[in-house]
């Protein structure tokens, strides 16, 4: 491997300048470029927001969850505690029903949205992607109403 | 199985595998957790019923492999998000995964105990 410099030697074919400033070299268009001719493109940044979505809601699921795990596991006697007072003592409290709702929404969209792409790799034929997203979004729009709704309407007298 | 697949194992990988299972896991997880929350809205004692079974050995064991997973699907999350966004992070992914087990270990023993305590409290005495 030598990368020594050829100095002084000039081919005679550089003595003459094939191109000038009268004489442009022609423009080669880059391949691929887009051009008035390109058809607009059909599809939008969906699968970008998809991506940036997974790695925001990531970095506040972290807080969300792992303090949820803490109060709810950790701290004052693990799992014993958790019982309907325990729950109706927490949503007494607007900042719980907040953290709770931020929780329900972001972890169901994250997690749903993951196993979209789950199921786009796994499932081959086209008939059992179609079902299983179905089936996928169903459970998540019944699933974060449900738990919406649960929040909104807790009633700590309901007996 | 996915056609053509180009991986040929080693840490990258199984860390992919493994962020995949936990994030699958805790999905299902938390889709059963909002309906049980939902008993609150029936009565008192049907969530208490219910919150009962978390109190059993075998379903508290499992939430300390919930509490597994979710701790790893963090840290390996936030593994991932570094070596996207920050300019040196796939040099030292390999670093940081090994960073991540450190602290996922770290984090598990220290939750051994609180976690399993009712467990532990209820199978030999206080
Ligand atoms: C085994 C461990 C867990 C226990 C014992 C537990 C306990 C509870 C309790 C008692 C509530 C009622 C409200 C409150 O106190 O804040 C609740 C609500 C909630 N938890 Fe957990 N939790 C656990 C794990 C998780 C995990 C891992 C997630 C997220 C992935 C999660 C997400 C939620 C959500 C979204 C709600 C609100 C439900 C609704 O809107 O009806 N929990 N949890
Ligand atoms: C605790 C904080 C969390 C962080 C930091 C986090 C981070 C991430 C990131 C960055 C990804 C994208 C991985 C990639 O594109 O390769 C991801 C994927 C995923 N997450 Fe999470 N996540 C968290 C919580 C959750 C929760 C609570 C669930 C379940 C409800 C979940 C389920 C999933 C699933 C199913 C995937 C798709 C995995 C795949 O495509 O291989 N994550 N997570």
């Amino acid at each position: 491997m030598s990368t020594t410099e050829t100095t002084g030697t000039s081919e005679p074919t550089d003595d003459v300048a094939l191109f000038d400033v009268d004489h442009p070299a022609p423009v080669i268009e880059p391949p691929r470029a887009r051009t008035a001719k390109t058809p607009k493109s059909t599809r939008g940044n969906f699968e970008m927001y998809g991506w940036l979505f997974m790695r925001l809601s990531g970095i506040v699921l972290v807080v969300l969850v792992l303090g949820h795990l803490l109060i709810q596991l950790v701290l004052d006697g693990g799992v014993s505690k958790v019982g309907f007072a325990f729950v109706a003592g927490r949503w007494a409290s607007p900042f719980w029903q907040v953290w709770d709702l931020a929780m329900l929404w972001l972890a169901m969209l994250h997690g749903a949205n993951g196993l979209r792409t789950v199921i786009n790799d796994y499932a081959e034929r086209d008939n059992t992607r179609f079902w299983l997203k179905w089936l996928l979004y169903a459970a998540t729009v019944f699933t974060v109403l449900l738990g919406t709704l649960v929040i909104f309407t807790f009633d700590p007298n309901i007996r | 199985m996915p056609a053509g697949t180009l991986y040929r194992g080693r840490e990258g990988m199984w860390s992919w595998v493994a962020h995949r299972v936990t994030g699958v896991l805790i999905f299902f997880f938390l889709f059963v957790h909002v309906l049980d929350t939902a008993l609150v809205r029936v009565s008192p004692e049907a969530y208490d019923d219910t919150v009962a079974i978390y109190k059993t050995p075998l379903v508290n064991l499992m939430e300390y492999g919930l509490v597994a997973a979710i701790l790893f699907h963090a840290l390996n999350g936030l593994r991932v998000i570094a070596v996207d966004f920050w300019s040196k992070g796939a040099k030292y992914q390999k670093q940081m995964l090994w960073t991540v087990m450190g602290v996922w270990i770290v984090l598990m023993a220290g939750a051994f105990y609180p976690v399993l305590q009712h467990t532990l409290r209820t199978l030999f005495g206080s």
